[in-house]
């Protein structure tokens, strides 16, 4: 008596599961779509800028494809996780993607890139791409994505601030200037030290505008048996300038969390001389949107008291490396239409594109041309515009590695807290850095 | 209700030994086989497949990153793992988020695995009140505990009368570790009162009348016929938990993402193969997390001697 039922449920859970699995034939028919149309491709973007890459996506699909945006999640660690886990799935709906330069090392490395090949090559990185923003997208002596745009790191600062500490804004100026000056004329100096990425930004920059680099440039291609080069003078210099800040009266009380948007408020605060603060380009928007407002200047002509300059020197006499940031566009190396997908890459990153990002969305042009053009020199400063263009074209990368997150963990492992930084630092942090790469110890 | 379960598959076991091998007996069990191969089959691909590679992963060097430089390395990444000073403090962490976190469960728990047993008025009310933080998503309830502890919007600081307002219990490793827990307990205090109250059940309402009869006070029937009656059940929940809590990590994840000293064993690991794609050490990690489990279950097997079978046929 208790096996007929039993039967009678196998046979309808049979008929359920045939149904069931039917559905999802379906489904995943219905998911690979297009079937015989028009191709899509898939853009994972990050969400800096959306409304102008959204209608960029419009504008660049043609009779032959459409681009699909795809949203990534907004820390940078998801994004890169997020199509590290599909690439090496070898994933063949990641078409386009828009990365992070440090990525690019990573994600070439892996062979997850499409390497853009001839005259595709050539009009991708031409003369006219900022040498600072081109260093990014080779790998092994190939070009693995495009720029799209640039970001760069100058020095802002309230000019009757420099001018009470009589400090001459029109030559260059170290960071040893700059803290003296913030602290003895009752301002502040406004960096990015907590344990996060644009703290290795900033050591970076310290470290090659001493003339040094992290990892030795000649062998950074080699992943695991790049040298070490952070244990130098250039190490040294670096770290005595965070020493410096860390023991002067110029930090800002949050210094050892402190991140790109926590000094922003103290450029123009109730009472106080303000602040000199390297940052990344937003900030001109910034303020300019905050007029009158909480946080921002009071007016028009204390916005005229906001001062922009050259990233300090490490050492006297020694040109400054700014930091480099930005996005660059990958072409999924598992692409169904790599063709398609590169030639879409071209379009997102042409010169009409980047002015319709740096005018609509503040993100800067990695092309020397476009700061040139009559809409940019409309929405900013011509001399910020120059400022800008130089520092892309003669900033610093920071190490190409396909290591890069493990290098730049480890740094970040043993220079913070900043108030810890002393001239043993780069010493300890190579010791680590060494042991790190050779798989001898635990991030 | 419990107890109940229990005879039905007693009675079920009891009727399987009485009918050994008619043809209808044996036919049925050739269809249970074959029902069961499937399954079985399934059960070895998805839990044994990962298992071996990544036991044969953590025998290389290997990054996602850089799949050419792969490399077999024996057991480097064992002794790289466990000759770290970082694997032992998260280690040490690990243990004392589980040792802490099941004392207070288990307490708490009792408490309410009685009040469910014992109570009369509105008994469905008042049991599906208890279990509601067991059906919470635990990262819900992480990020509930953060804002709770937060010093710029939480109501903790305001409530406890020693801490001042604006203390920060994110700032520092005890105060972070605590927060973390009180999540963890609050969380799954609830599974461990519904494994007791499992155990509570068992116990004879005869029993317990006749050491009343005796003159046994209410410690004295709980100390000697309750608890005794149900060690086996303690035994199961206090090894479901603890396992459990050794393997921390969403609490973990979500209120600190492992700053300040409050990793556990399974957020390193999480971070050397999600987020250095370390595929080799990560599997060693993996491999050292899954054996130390091993271990944590043999030693609450043997501290408290019972023997998992009983646990399964008492009543």
């Amino acid at each position: 008596m208790t096996r007929r039922p039993a039967r009678r449920t196998s046979r309808s859970t049979r008929a359920t599961v045939g149904l069931a699995a039917a559905a999802l034939s379906m489904s995943v028919l219905a998911a690979c779509g297009g079937g015989g149309g028009k191709p899509t491709l898939n853009w994972y973007i990050n969400p800096d800028g959306q409304d102008t890459l959204n209608a960029l996506a419009k504008s660049c699909s043609t009779d032959d494809y459409t681009i699909k945006i795809q949203l990534l999640p907004s820390s940078a660690t998801d994004q890169r996780t997020q199509l590290a886990r599909r690439l090496a799935a070898k994933d063949t709906s990641t078409d386009l993607m828009s990365l992070d330069p440090v990525f690019v090392p990573e994600f070439a490395n892996a062979n997850w890139l499409l390497p853009f090949e001839g005259e595709l090559a050539d009009q991708v990185l031409d003369d006219d791409v900022l040498k600072g923003a081109g260093e990014t997208v080779t790998w092994e002596d190939k070009v693995v994505a495009a720029p799209q745009w640039a970001n760069t790191q100058v020095l802002w600062y309230r000019k009757s601030l420099a001018q009470a500490a009589g400090l001459d804004m029109t030559q260059p100026v170290t960071w040893d200037q700059v803290i003296d000056a913030a602290a003895d004329n009752d301002g502040t100096v406004g960096v990015q030290a907590n344990k996060y990425e644009a703290y290795v930004v900033w050591i970076n920059s310290l470290i090659q505008g001493a003339g040094g680099n992290i990892l030795d440039p000649k062998t950074v291609e080699d992943g695991r048996d790049a040298k070490v080069t952070i244990d130098s003078k250039a190490g040294e210099d670096a770290a005595a300038v965070i020493e410096k800040l860390a023991k002067s009266g110029a930090t800002q009380p949050d210094f050892t969390t402190s991140n790109e948007g926590t000094s922003l408020g103290r450029m123009f605060p109730e009472s106080g001389a303000g602040e000199f603060m390297t940052n990344w380009t937003f900030v001109y928007k910034n303020y300019e949107g905050l007029i009158g407002k909480p946080g921002g200047p009071k007016d028009e002509a204390e916005l005229g008291d906001l001062g922009f300059a050259r990233y300090p020197q490490t050492v006297q006499g020694e040109e400054s490396k700014p930091p480099i940031g930005g996005i660059d566009i990958g072409v999924g190396a598992y692409s169904k239409h790599p063709e398609l997908a590169q030639q879409a890459a071209v379009c997102v990153t042409s010169a009409q594109a980047q002015t319709d990002l740096a005018v609509n969305e503040g993100l800067m042009p990695s092309r020397q041309s476009v700061y040139g053009s009559d809409e940019l020199k409309e929405a900013y400063p011509a001399e910020l515009l120059t400022l800008w263009s130089e520092s892309v074209d003669s900033g610093g990368p920071r190490p190409k590695s396909a290591f890069y997150s493990q290098v730049s963990s480890a740094i970040q492992s043993r220079w913070h807290s900043p108030t810890s930084v002393g001239p043993s630092t780069p010493a300890r942090s190579a010791a680590f850095l060494e042991a790190v790469l050779s798989g001898k110890a635990l991030l | 209700m419990t107890s109940v379960i229990a005879n039905e598959a007693k009675a079920g076991n009891g009727k399987k030994d009485k009918e050994p091998t008619s043809d209808r007996s044996r036919s049925e069990n050739r269809l249970a086989l074959k029902l069961v191969a499937l399954p079985l089959a399934l059960m070895l691909l998805v839990t044994a497949f990962p298992m071996l590679r990544a036991l044969y992963l953590s025998l290389f060097t290997y990054s996602l990153t850089a799949p050419d430089d792969r490399k077999f390395i024996g057991i480097d990444n064992y002794v790289t793992a466990l000759t770290d000073g970082l694997f032992w403090r998260d280690t040490l962490v690990t243990v004392i988020i589980m040792i802490v976190t099941v004392a207070f469960e288990l307490v708490i728990g009792f408490a309410f695995a009685m009040v469910m047993h014992k109570v009369i008025f509105a008994r469905g009310v008042i049991r599906t009140s208890i279990l509601i933080p067991y059906g919470v998503i635990t990262v819900v309830s992480g990020f509930a505990w953060q804002f709770a502890f937060s010093n710029t919007n939480g109501f903790v600081n305001d409530w406890l009368p020693f801490i001042g307002t604006d203390f920060n219990w994110f700032a520092e490793r005890n105060s972070s570790l605590i927060a973390i827990m009180a999540s963890e307990i609050w969380k799954t205090t609830p599974f461990m009162s519904l494994l007791l109250l499992a155990g509570l059940a068992q116990v004879s309402e005869d029993m317990l009348e006749a050491a009343k009869v005796d003159g046994a006070t209410w410690w004295q029937r709980l100390y000697k016929v309750i608890l005794p009656n149900m060690r086996a059940a303690i035994m199961v929940a206090v090894l479901f938990r603890a396992l459990d809590a050794y393997r921390i990590f969403d609490n973990i994840f979500v209120m600190t993402a492992g700053a300040n000293g409050t990793e556990s064993i399974s957020f390193l690991t999480y971070r050397q193969v999600i987020e250095q794609f370390q595929l080799g050490i990560g599997s060693a990690l993996s491999v050292l997390l899954f054996l130390s489990v091993l271990v944590v279950a043999f030693i609450i097997v043997k501290l408290f001697k019972v023997n998992l079978a009983d646990a399964r046929q008492e009543g």
